[in-house]
């Protein structure tokens, strides 16, 4: 071609250069996950000196036995170097090898530098490019729908998309609803090239005018302000955010598989964001997804752990199913500011 | 096709006792969700959800506030699924 697609030539119909322009992979796939989870233990027991309940409602009501809180001197940037680091060893690649970090948290207190800037630079990536996304609970899945398109489009070869939270600083202990569901925890994936379609569509969304329902209760400013309004705990109106999960987020899973292009007998995996085990059990109902699918019950010993629950839960069906590597993987995310994500992957 | 009191009673007795371990007998018209059979909120969603699947109508949040019998739920899920 000599025409409009040379570079340094005129495009038609203009008298400026024609630019060059990146060209990627044809497909991208997950190389590697790995995961950190914090030492301590917190039993339900622990959960109920602050909250009037007990160990048997909140197993049954949410499937959640025992969670982990990371330390108090342990940071969101460590246990995402920790995760990162492993899912970057069991893809067979050196730091140097990661030309972009993607991290997803919504319980990073600083408001700027990112996370990932920090986290890029202790894996000794940099100069990788960094950032952060929030997108609460469906965080990870946005970082890998944007990590296998910056793969495709030629921005990147290898992402590193870190899902990260410490829950336990921004959630009051006293708080009824949300006390004994949430944890801390980190969880990584790398995302680099393939020679076969890997990673499915992302059928993804958010619904901004449901804002209120799952949020911090004040801004920082109003914190600055007015001390006594409290520090900016995460607020949920349960019930509602319940039966949005419920009955919205099927329908976005269900899309997903037909985006892929496969009927649900050709999952070998379920793994959606844990949020709650009964919103886990309606959503696999509702999908109708046969017995030989299995579905990612981490909940039980870790909690929510927003952003970092889908690659968690990947972690710990691959360690439990050996044999489901290379199989297809139903993920989907979904949380505050009513954004969701879901898509079909090849399991690494 | 309408669906009749007693059926939609039976039905909401079987996934009360489903959801909450509350005997089928003791779900009646009169009693209420909270203070009579003692239904936590989590669990009225739970109940809730299942029985818009069962009867095929839906209950909007603010409706589920208002339903404080299990005979207003009756009400309210016979004529929804009449509408329907």
């Amino acid at each position: 071609m000599t025409t409009a697609e040379t570079p340094g030539e005129a495009p038609r119909g203009t008298s400026r250069p024609t630019i060059s322009v990146a060209e990627g992979s044809r497909f991208s796939r997950i190389l590697s996950v790995g995961s950190y989870r914090p030492e301590r233990v917190v039993t339900n027991e622990e959960i109920c000196q602050f909250i009037d309940s007990s160990d048997e409602w909140i197993r049954s009501r949410s499937g959640i036995s025992t969670r982990r809180f990371a330390a108090a001197d342990e940071s969101i940037a460590d246990m995402a170097e920790i995760a990162g680091r492993v899912a970057i060893e069991r893809a067979g690649l050196l730091g140097a090898d990661i030309d972009a970090v993607i991290l997803a948290s919504i319980t990073y207190p600083f408001q700027t530098p990112s996370a990932a800037a920090v986290v890029a630079d202790r894996l000794g990536t940099t100069p990788a490019a960094a950032f952060d996304v929030s997108a609460a609970c469906a965080g990870f899945c946005y970082g890998v729908s944007l990590a296998s398109d910056m793969i495709r489009g030629g921005s990147a070869r290898n992402v590193l998309v870190i899902g990260v939270e410490k829950n336990s600083d921004f959630i009051n202990p006293a708080d009824r609803s949300a006390a004994f569901l949430f944890a801390d925890g980190a969880g990584a994936v790398v995302v680099g090239p393939s020679d076969r379609p890997s990673i499915a569509p992302t059928v993804w969304g958010s619904d901004g005018s449901a804002w209120e329902l799952i949020r911090s209760q004040n801004s920082w400013i109003e914190y600055r302000d007015d001390p006594e309004a409290g520090w900016p705990y995460m607020i949920m109106e349960g019930q509602s955010v319940f039966r949005w999960a419920v009955w919205q987020m099927s329908p976005v899973a269900a899309k997903a598989i037909d985006a892929a292009g496969i009927s649900p007998a050709d999952l070998t995996a379920f793994i959606p964001h844990q949020a709650n085990g009964r919103i886990i059990d309606a959503m696999a109902k509702q999908l109708k997804l046969p017995g030989t699918v299995t579905i990612a019950r981490d909940i039980t010993d870790s909690g929510n752990t927003s952003a970092a629950s889908v690659p968690l839960a990947m972690d710990r069906l691959l360690t439990d199913h050996p044999e489901a590597s290379g199989g297809l993987a139903l993920l989907i995310g979904f949380g505050a500011g009513l954004a969701y994500a879901a898509q079909v992957v090849e399991l690494p | 096709m309408a669906l009749s009191e007693q059926e939609i009673l039976s039905g909401l007795a079987e996934i009360v006792n489903t959801v909450t371990e509350v005997p089928v007998e003791s779900v009646e018209p009169g009693k209420t969700f909270t203070d009579d059979l003692e239904i936590d909120s989590l669990d009225m969603m739970q109940i809730v959800v299942d029985a818009e699947e069962r009867f095929g109508v839906r209950i909007p949040d603010d409706e589920v506030k208002n339903l404080k019998t299990v005979g207003d739920a009756i009400s309210y899920i016979q004529t929804a699924a009449t509408a329907a």
